[in-house]
């Protein structure tokens, strides 16, 4: 059964359009990575979607029905800016949040323990919230949002503000978490985040989608004719190429219309030109992105 | 109702672990105690003696005024001239000297000469003159009793009788007021504590957005029933604390101090009608600031608003002398059934008047309406405005905001 279906989603606030017939779904066992400028409207789709706030039309349906406080139990949900009650102990927190999502005191000790160790934060479980560095205060969150096995994670930023060893056991976490067959809504400005982790991308602007469905085929689609080559020595003239753009490592060869890149390749090899690097180039999500928003943000 | 209940006890927990919970608690029986000990203190320290007995001189140019110079705590020394009385004062070895004139039998006036800077003549004085010069003015004239009865005309005992023309249970003396005097005191603090901590609490969890991660686990009104129940029922336990300890504090006073304070006694239904009142109070301060908390962007913005209804929940403490006087003035009885002022007006009118049955029950039914009326009307104020922050909603958009949630 789809995890989250958004239909035709519209609100305002006075003036401003936040969200624009949006319609887009989730399933279990995916990775929904939601992208989009400043304002484009994410964080009131999430809330709409959590039912924080209602839309002025349109629907959202969780696991097949309308939202309502009996889903609340299998909904992670972290925030974007994150705080914690500052006098309680990262364990008590843990647990009294595990406790509103319906989970029994020793159950949510033993999954608080394997989440802590995961996360390497079990030696400070005892520490006082307003101890702790930012970063302990986001995997402590992390742990809050999935300690109660979702079946739906919603996760705004989860990786702002965290090192490269702490990004890199979350990011695992949520892979396993998404082999788990739960389905999950990334919402992060972190493009290469989503690269790596998503399985499909839904970019909004203006409460608009500009680009909503699988990533790989979003690139293929966005693919222009050329190809990324690094050689030993000069190129010189090489007909069907219509531009050169250098690059640090290798120059952009963009090919004519009726240039394929094996034709670029074969002519390469004739010339007998040693060939470090041969790659048909496809679109990172970040330059689709900068593509996309482009117009607006100039 | 279950996740009501697991906030509940978080918030209970959290709530009563609060310096400011422990200290104001602590500090009504504490503060008590410590006075108390101060006064036995002080009193087994200056315990009178015979060098406290004033002594005072006196002029006698009438020439019959040599007798009863022994007043108890005051005696006076005759000299033949002002000139030596003054030479004694000035030499410390009088206190003050009065001189009675050759006329004081048809004139009455009585000179005083003292070193003390003083705004008016000490009570005492005239009191021990007056005596002393009765006793000899009518020592050969009428027996001493009757002398005594002169000095002391009047010993005026009151005693109130009720509808019936039985004695009256209270008998509404000033140790009446006291206890519903200090209990309101203690009250309107507990309101203002209560508020702010409820918006101080929610003012932490918006700041920090721990507010969107709870209402994905529960409703705005769970959350928000929790903790207004929590904060009322942590606030009952130290009202009871204060109640309780009330009776052992006033033995205690009274077997110290004495006096009026043995005459203290607790007006009828005061504890019944302490705990409706603190409870149905504390709810409705509560309510309001969950309100506030929906719409401030931060806590500080919030305890900024919630003075205006706390301010207006001690105005029958600010006009308390007018109350004392005329306790049944409509505009008393308005006060007593207006819901923000109703719980301490109500106490305090409770020390010195009979309030009618009907006020009572109007003002408890006015006060139970308000409270769900508020909660209701806060919630939709929180639903609308709890995502809203760094910036403060106007009325047309907390109107509209009402209207939407």
């Amino acid at each position: 059964m789809t995890a989250v279906e958004v239909n035709h989603l519209h609100k305002s606030y006075a003036d401003v359009t936040a969200v624009h017939d949006l319609t887009f779904s989730v399933e279990p066992g995916e990775i929904l990575g939601l992208i989009g400028p400043n304002g484009a409207g994410k964080s009131s789709t999430i809330k709409i979607i959590l039912d924080f706030m209602k839309p002025d039309s349109g629907d959202v349906k969780i696991f097949g029905k309308q939202m309502d406080e009996a889903f609340k139990n299998q909904i992670g949900y972290m925030p974007e800016e994150r705080g914690l009650y500052k006098r309680l102990t990262a364990i008590d927190l843990i647990l009294y949040l595990a406790s509103l999502k319906g989970m029994d005191r020793a159950g949510a000790e033993k999954r608080a323990n394997v989440l802590l160790e995961q996360t390497g934060m079990l030696e400070n479980i005892k520490k006082k919230n307003k101890e702790m560095s930012k970063g302990m205060g986001q995997l402590i969150q992390f742990i809050i949002t999935v300690i109660h096995d979702p079946d739906l994670i919603i996760m705004d930023e989860p990786f702002s503000g965290l090192d490269p060893v702490r990004t890199e056991t979350i990011q695992s976490i949520i892979g396993d978490l998404r082999d788990d067959g739960k389905a999950i809504i990334l919402s992060t400005h972190q493009m290469t985040k989503v690269e790596e982790l998503c399985d499909r991308v839904l970019m909004i602007n203006k409460g608009r989608t500009v680009l909503y469905g699988d990533i790989m085929e979003s690139r293929e689609k966005f693919r222009r004719n050329s190809v990324l080559v690094s050689v030993d020595g000069d190129l010189g003239d090489l007909p069907g190429v219509i531009e050169i753009k250098p690059g640090k490592d290798s120059v952009e060869l963009v090919l004519a219309a009726d240039t394929t890149p094996q034709i670029i390749l074969d002519r390469l090899r004739e010339r007998g030109i040693t060939i470090n690097q041969f790659e048909v180039k496809t679109p990172s999500l970040n330059e689709i992105f900068l593509n996309l928003m482009g117009a607006d943000h100039a | 109702m279950h996740k009501t209940y697991l906030i509940f006890k978080h918030e209970f927990g959290q709530a009563i672990k609060r310096v400011g919970f422990i200290v104001m608690t602590l500090i009504v029986p504490v503060l008590a105690l410590l006075a108390i000990g101060a006064y036995e203190l002080v009193t087994t320290l200056t315990e009178p003696s015979v060098k406290d007995v004033m002594v005072i001189g006196y002029v006698d140019e009438v020439g019959i005024f040599s007798d009863h110079t022994d007043q108890g705590l005051i005696k006076l020394i005759p000299y033949p001239s002002r000139e030596d009385a003054t030479q004694a004062l000035v030499q410390w070895d009088i206190s003050e000297y009065i001189v009675i004139p050759s006329d004081y039998t048809s004139s009455g006036t009585i000179h005083r000469y003292t070193l003390a800077k003083e705004l008016s003549t000490p009570a005492m004085i005239p009191y021990f003159i007056d005596s002393f010069l009765a006793w000899n003015l009518l020592k050969d004239e009428v027996p001493p009793e009757i002398i005594t009865s002169i000095v002391s005309p009047l010993n005026l005992v009151v005693t109130r009788l009720d509808g019936n023309g039985e004695i009256a249970q209270e008998q509404g003396n000033i140790g009446n007021i006291i206890i519903p005097f200090i209990f309101s005191l203690l009250l309107s603090m507990a309101f203002m504590f209560g508020a702010n901590s409820l918006i101080s609490g929610l003012g932490e969890e918006k700041e920090s957005r721990l507010i969107e991660v709870l209402f994905s686990s529960v409703s705005v009104r769970q959350l928000l029933i929790a903790k207004v129940l929590a904060l009322g029922t942590a606030g009952l336990l130290q009202v009871l604390i204060w109640l309780l300890s009330a009776p052992l504090l006033l033995n205690l006073a009274s077997a110290s101090f004495g006096g009026f304070l043995s005459d203290i006694q607790l007006p009828a239904n005061f504890l019944l009608l302490g705990v409706v009142y603190f409870i149905l109070g504390y709810l409705l301060f509560a309510v309001f600031s969950v309100g506030v908390g929906g719409i401030s962007s931060s806590a500080t913005e919030g305890h900024t608003i919630s003075m205006f209804y706390i301010l207006m929940g001690f105005i029958p403490l600010w006009f308390f002398g007018a109350l004392i006087n005329f306790p049944d003035s409509p505009i008393w009885v308005v006060l007593s059934i207006f819901p923000i002022t109703a719980p301490i007006q109500m106490m305090l009118r409770l020390g010195v008047s009979d309030i009618p049955s009907w006020q009572i029950v109007t003002s408890v039914g006015v006060l139970c309406l308000s409270i769900i009326a508020g909660l209701y009307i806060s919630i939709k104020i929180f639903r609308a405005f709890m995502l809203m922050y760094g910036k403060r909603p106007g009325l047309a958009e907390i109107i509209q905001g009402l209207k939407t949630a």
